[in-house]
């Protein structure tokens, strides 16, 4: 293993009652301060490979090891992001920004002026007294990203955070996204199903095959992201080489 | 056409239809039990202008508001631990379903030959039949709650108390109040029948009373009143409702 | 509920509930609650006699004919209600109101103008059952998917054939919701008039048990009406069932 390895993945398998086998013997490490995607059709077992090391599903078999301590559960230092944004309908903006801190206990002004520094870096500061209702699909995946900033947490874990957004918001997000972490020393895994996506953000790919999942390949990055302005990375020889060698991986299980 | 009228019009339009109709038949002589609109209504003012209408409500409520009371708090508080616990879950369930189904009617007589013909059979007349109503929705609200809201708790390292205080309860609020409304229709069929079967007061005295003297325009409005006084509460219920609990606010405005 | 690490189905809770009444009778903790054995010795003795099936025989005759007449005027009139925009904002308010009213408040005039016998039954079955039929009825059409009917009209059904080929089809499972609570409610309906006329069916015997503290039959006729409400009631939910596979579909 790797030695900056925050995530160490140990012969995960997960099998669901009745019998579905959602993953087989997974091994895996991640590596610190990077974006590194889970990519992978439908059925390869990606969201519950993460969920797992999210401790929020128990696997079959296996450990999964965060900054040397073995996953028993959510802890502080992983946050979540959901892929139907799980904003609570009846609090605002504010309120939903501030809920990681709400729940440890943290008092409530302070917690609020986090969640403020956070919502204005989203992109949200005029709407901390809406509520979800009064949001687009974008900008309440803002809120769920601002909600897992606010915690302040090492690991950022996001499960197809855009595939409810239309196409051009999400073309947006991803530009935003890389400028967010660009300065914070935050390790990011992506789940997506999206090839140009996986390769856009990450530093490292993690292909996995289907039914059951298993781990194809693991493609590293080789744009340059920190000199490279957001919006040329699409048209980086290397990106567009990339994208076509997974797809040409991929294809095979569609 | 049509679209030009608002609601408010319709609404005129089909109380002087019903009503014009309701003058035509009672003035048909289709029997001398049915009195027409205009007699219903002259017998209606003539009973609240002479209070007999007023003390008849004081006491037929009195059982009424206890009853839903009892209810509300019993069968809420049981709800939450049937949505809540597996265990409570799977005795209750099964009764409850039953027993939502069941003429719980058929149990009021029984009541006034063992508690007598006071309050307290009236009381636990609305209480039979309004509580199985109030126990299902609570408990649905609970069960119905919100997986991914409740996994996103988790995630954020939410203990199981914050997960039922912060997620499941609000969540389930709105169905609970669903639930009074409903047990309060229920408590007035409960306390109409109470009154009917068990002994004549209140409202019940007034239909008893004004049918074995043949007074049927009276009887009739001291009828017609409880049916409207039932309908404007649980109509003023479900706009509170709907303001308190819009869908958005249920996160439903998704749902489908 | 997991006893010795196997599943028992919920069902078995009601087999508890038994054995917990069979202790509380032996004990006589209450004067109204006798064994459950007592209760099922009484219902075999009394299931066969000519009063008790005259009893039912009656009370399921004016079930049926008060349902019957629910569907085939509620059915109707929900569609009429959801396809004509006047007819269903003038009827509206009065399906409003009376869907959560004390219909049993009505009995009385109903036992003036009709007469005390079955008739009045039979009409109060119609009124606690009608009015869910026709707001689910209309709720179920109104929500039927526009883009179905347009489809229809497209390969040019005609206007009868886009009620029974599509229409009525969409908005079956709420139909069928409405069927079964109306279901419940129409056994109310029949116990409540009987009740409240106190001389024929099941209402007079419920009456007549109540009166002579013979709680073995009370308690058994309970028994015998509460099974016959959950049976029919299961049994729309039956079809329901059979049509929920497109439900979430449509």
């Amino acid at each position: 293993m790797p030695a900056n390895a925050i995530i160490e993945v140990k012969g995960i398998s997960k099998t669901y009652e009745g019998g579905v086998e959602a993953l087989a013997g997974i091994d895996l490490a991640l590596p610190q301060g990077m974006l590194s995607t889970l990519l992978g059709p439908s059925g390869c077992g990606k969201t519950t490979l993460l969920k797992i090391i999210a401790g929020l599903i128990p696997p079959s078999q296996g450990e999964v090891w965060v900054k040397g301590q073995k996953v028993d559960g959510p802890g502080p230092e992983r946050a979540f992001v959901f892929q139907d944004f799980a904003l609570l309908p009846w609090g605002s903006v504010l309120r939903n920004v501030a809920f990681g801190l709400e729940l440890r206990g943290v008092a409530k002004d302070e917690r609020e002026q986090i969640a403020r520094k956070h919502i204005h870096e989203v992109g949200l500061k005029s709407f901390e007294s809406s509520y979800p209702h009064q949001l687009s699909g974008g900008m309440r995946q803002r809120v769920g990203l601002a909600r897992a900033l606010t915690v302040d947490a090492d690991i950022i874990l996001m499960d197809e955070p855009f595939s409810s957004v239309d196409e051009q918001t999400r073309r947006k997000f991803q530009e935003e996204l890389l400028d967010l972490l660009r300065h914070k020393k935050k390790t990011v895994i992506f789940v997506t199903h999206s090839i140009e996506e996986a390769v856009y953000l990450s530093d490292r790919i993690v292909l996995l095959s289907p039914r059951p999942g298993k781990i194809s390949q693991i493609i590293e990055s080789n744009i340059d992201r920190q000199d490279e302005n957001p919006e040329e990375i699409r048209r980086d020889k290397n990106y567009l080489d990339t994208v076509d060698r997974i797809w040409q991986i991929l294809k095979q299980y569609v | 056409m049509h679209r030009s009228l608002p609601p408010f019009a319709w609404q005129l339009i089909s109380f002087a239809l019903v009503f014009g109709i309701w003058e035509f038949a009672g003035r048909w002589p289709i029997s001398l039990a049915f009195p027409s609109f205009s007699q219903t209504l002259l017998a209606l003012f003539s009973m609240i202008a002479d209070g007999s209408l007023a003390k008849a409500y004081l006491i037929t409520l009195q059982p009424l508001v206890i009853g839903i009371a009892l209810s509300s708090i019993a069968g809420i508080g049981f709800g939450i631990a049937m949505g809540l616990s597996r265990s409570v879950e799977w005795f209750s369930l099964p009764v409850m379903i039953v027993l939502q189904a069941a003429p719980m009617a058929a149990i009021i007589p029984l009541l006034t030959y063992i508690y007598g013909i006071g309050l307290t059979s009236k009381v636990l007349a609305v209480v039979v039949l309004a509580s199985p109503v109030i126990v299902m929705n609570s408990y649905k609200g609970i069960r119905n709650a919100n997986p991914s809201l409740i996994e996103m708790c988790r995630a954020f390292l939410g203990t199981r108390q914050q997960e039922i205080v912060k997620i499941i309860l609000p969540h389930a609020s709105a169905l609970i109040f669903a639930g009074l409304r409903l047990g309060l229709a229920m408590g007035f069929i409960g306390i109409v029948i109470a009154e009917l079967l068990i002994t004549p007061t209140g409202i019940g005295d007034l239909i008893t009373y004004n049918s074995s003297v043949a007074d049927y325009p009276n009887m009739f409005a001291a009828i017609v009143s409880i049916i409207i006084f039932a309908a404007l509460t649980i109509h003023a219920l479900e706009r509170l409702e709907r303001k308190l609990f819009p869908p958005e606010i249920r996160g439903l405005e998704n749902a489908r | 509920m997991i006893v010795f690490g196997k599943r028992i189905p919920m069902l078995f809770s009601l087999l508890a509930w038994c054995v917990i009444w069979e202790i509380i009778g032996r004990a006589k903790l209450s004067t109204i609650v006798p064994p459950f054995s007592g209760v099922l010795a009484a219902g075999i003795t009394i299931v066969p006699t000519p009063k008790f099936s005259t009893a039912v025989s009656i009370s399921l005759r004016s079930f049926a004919l008060g349902m019957s007449l629910a569907l085939l005027v509620g059915i109707p009139l929900g569609v009429l209600m959801a396809r004509v925009a006047s007819v269903g904002k003038i009827l509206g308010l009065w399906v409003n109101i009376f869907i959560s009213a004390p219909i049993s408040a009505l009995v009385p005039i109903l036992m003036a103008v009709i007469g005390i016998g079955e008739s009045t039954v039979v009409v109060t079955v119609f009124l606690f059952a009608v009015f869910v039929i026709v707001i689910d009825t209309h709720v179920g059409i109104k929500q039927a998917d526009r883009s179905l009917v347009e489809m229809a009209r497209c390969f040019g059904a005609t206007r009868s054939q886009v009620y029974t080929k599509v229409l009525f089809l969409c908005a079956l499972p709420e139909i069928l919701a409405g069927v079964r609570l109306s279901v419940i409610r129409g056994v109310k309906g029949v116990v409540i008039g009987q009740l409240l006329i106190a001389i024929i069916g099941v209402g007079e015997l419920f009456e007549l048990y109540s009166q002579h503290f013979l709680m073995e039959e009370f308690w058994a006729l309970v028994i015998v009406v509460f099974t016959f409400a959950f049976v029919v009631s299961e049994s729309v939910a039956f079809l329901e069932r059979r049509v929920e596979y497109y439900a979430s579909t449509r």
